[in-house]
């Protein structure tokens, strides 16, 4: 049943729409092959593989450097019982929910700027971007300096329209929204190149027969605008649900999911399961329900890329 | 379309407030890398240094290795980027004229599940190679970034190139590794150069993979800026020069090739690790 699903996703993204159909010859598929194998080598060996092994890990009692027994699925009945996996769990799903949406809504609001015609556009719109293309641990190091109580240039901030100081990262019920103020001011940039790529593929026609209708720039907007790019909207949403889920840099440099386990999300418990606690067998479960997740919301992806037009939309061309 | 003076003011804000966050941002990093620690704990703050503390780069380079984690960062992404291009460009190609549709699927699953996801695995079998210590483990994990995107990017390029040419060369008795070579790779040229750049960028920013894979030797950049963060006292200003000449290279790459990055990035659509 995936099976079809993918197909008629990646069918339709690999034609492109619109283009005339090219069938290939069953005869010429084996002259491809070689093209093909060395890349499928490494796929195989770094991918393929070190996902079948933790698979058979996680179905395995085994200690960093000692010796593994056969559990069958008991790591995985572990997962519910354990409250600090599924308080990483739910606290992922919060920052998670956090991250999306704003990036989402300031995104949007960034390409409706990015979309008009100004002089050094092209420059701005890199310096815009430069964010999400920063190396996260530098951009860890200068915000934690930021958030610092005494020095940072926050709470400085903060004083001076009158809010007191807060402790940011240093205290439990700051420390995730302090953390998605930096995942919002890192990947809005991303959701932001996906909708104006949704607003260069709208046609002009729409707003021509709007303004001889006298329509508002908001009723533009909500009628004409929105309606167009919600496809787009949609992919930003799944992609940075994605990229949410599995955000680590920025956490672990910044609190290592403190202060406690305050902003120990699945990924950093998995870490700490694996690299401190070295629960091999444990930490691969979690990795596979985690693996789990996240390819169901690729396929959602591939499914809205196969009814989104994508190929006439614009984004993915060049 | 004539804007009006108000359109043109308002429009003008409005790129202020976009692009200020990233501006303001940067400019507090180089503000906090070039002061000297008095006046980076003073209050109120201050934005441009009275005296230049230019020692703070001295410092950041010269006391912790930074050579060496230099030499380490440029090997690592510099030998994952080469190999992805040269397994990646042919398989991409493959790919596409073959229609996998399924290996592209997994190339696209590949490029979104978590790096760490990969770690474990990965540990392991370096530590059953002994290969531990040394800069291959990184190499080897660094593929996982490197290869997906550049196949990824490249399937995008080589579904849009004309097929009439290499159709044409195919009749006048070329091999289809010279098609590829003289009639697709050309064309495709542009499409390279992208997937070069974010290759680079995602293996240079990764950190994931360096924190549990590098030992004192062995680090890169991310790494031993980390390090600088959670176990040393060391003083603000040499961390931000640290921090500012990490980032230098995707920051220059992303504001002077921004054209070729988002092209990539939205055909691509989703960040590294």
């Amino acid at each position: 049943m995936a099976d079809v699903t993918l197909e008629t996703g990646l069918g339709a993204k690999t034609a492109g729409e619109g283009a005339e159909p090219l069938p290939v010859q069953p005869a010429l598929r084996p002259h491809y092959w070689l093209f093909v194998i060395p890349g499928m080598i490494v796929v195989v060996a770094v991918i393929l593989v070190p996902w079948v092994f933790t698979l058979w890990m996680s179905l395995h009692e085994w200690k960093l450097g000692g010796s593994y027994s056969f559990v069958g699925l008991e790591n995985y009945l572990r997962l519910p019982g354990d409250p600090r996996f599924t308080e990483a769990f739910v606290r992922t799903l919060v920052y998670s929910a956090l991250a999306v949406v704003l990036p989402i809504i300031l995104g949007t609001l960034a390409a409706l700027v990015f979309h008009q015609e100004f002089p050094l556009r092209g420059f701005l719109r890199g310096v815009f971007v430069a964010p999400m293309m920063a190396t996260p641990v530098a951009i860890a190091v200068v915000w934690t300096m930021m958030f610092n109580p005494q020095l940072g240039v926050l709470n400085y901030l903060l004083q001076l329209i009158g809010i007191k100081p807060q402790l940011w990262i240093f205290e439990a019920s700051t420390v995730i929204p302090s953390l998605v103020v930096v995942e919002t001011w890192q990947w809005t940039p991303l959701v932001m190149l996906i909708v104006l790529g949704g607003l260069a593929a709208i046609p002009s026609e729409p707003y021509e027969s709007a303004d001889i209708d006298g329509a508002s720039a908001f009723q533009k907007f909500r009628y004409i605008t929105l309606p167009m790019i919600a496809p787009f909207l949609m992919i930003a949403v799944i992609i940075r649900l994605i990229d949410a889920l599995k955000s680590f840099d920025i956490i672990f440099a910044m609190t290592q999911g403190g202060p406690g386990t305050a902003s120990e999300t699945i990924n950093l418990y998995l870490y700490q399961t694996a690299f401190a606690y070295f629960d091999i067998g444990y930490g691969s479960a979690i990795t596979v329900v985690f693996f789990v997740l996240i390819i169901l919301l690729s396929l959602a992806t591939l499914y809205l890329r196969a009814r989104t037009q994508w190929a006439e939309g614009g984004v993915a061309e060049r | 379309m004539k804007r009006s003076p108000l359109q043109k003011l308002l429009l003008g804000l409005a790129i202020a407030v976009a692009v200020s966050p990233a501006i303001l941002f940067f400019l507090w990093t180089i503000s906090l890398s070039l002061k000297f620690e008095i006046e980076n704990a003073a209050s109120p703050p201050v934005f441009i240094p009275t005296q230049w503390a230019w020692s703070n780069y001295h410092e950041a380079i010269g006391s912790k290795n930074f050579i060496i984690y230099l030499r380490n960062s440029l090997i690592v992404t510099g030998a994952a980027t080469l190999v992805a291009l040269v397994v990646g460009v042919p398989a991409a190609y493959g790919i596409t004229r073959m229609r996998a549709t399924k290996a592209a699927v997994i190339v696209l699953i590949a490029r979104m599940t978590p790096g760490l996801s990969f770690l474990i695995p990965l540990f392991l079998l370096f530590q059953w190679l002994g290969l531990l210590g040394t800069l291959w483990p990184q190499i080897i994990i660094h593929l996982v970034l490197t290869v997906p995107i550049v196949i990824w990017i490249m399937i995008g390029y080589f579904e849009t190139t004309p097929l009439e040419l290499e159709d044409a060369a195919l009749i006048d008795g070329a091999s289809r590794w010279q098609v590829f070579y003289y009639v697709a790779l050309p064309i495709a040229r542009p499409g390279i150069t992208v997937a070069f750049i974010l290759s680079v960028i995602f293996s240079w920013n990764n950190f994931v993979f360096g924190v549990v894979l590098a030992g004192r030797e062995t680090r890169t950049l991310p790494v031993a800026v980390y390090n600088l963060l959670s176990f040393d006292q060391i003083a603000w200003g040499p961390l931000a020069a640290a921090a500012l000449m990490v980032t230098l290279p995707p920051l220059l790459l992303t504001v002077f090739a921004q054209r070729q990055i988002i092209a990539g990035l939205t055909a691509g659509a989703v960040k590294g690790g």
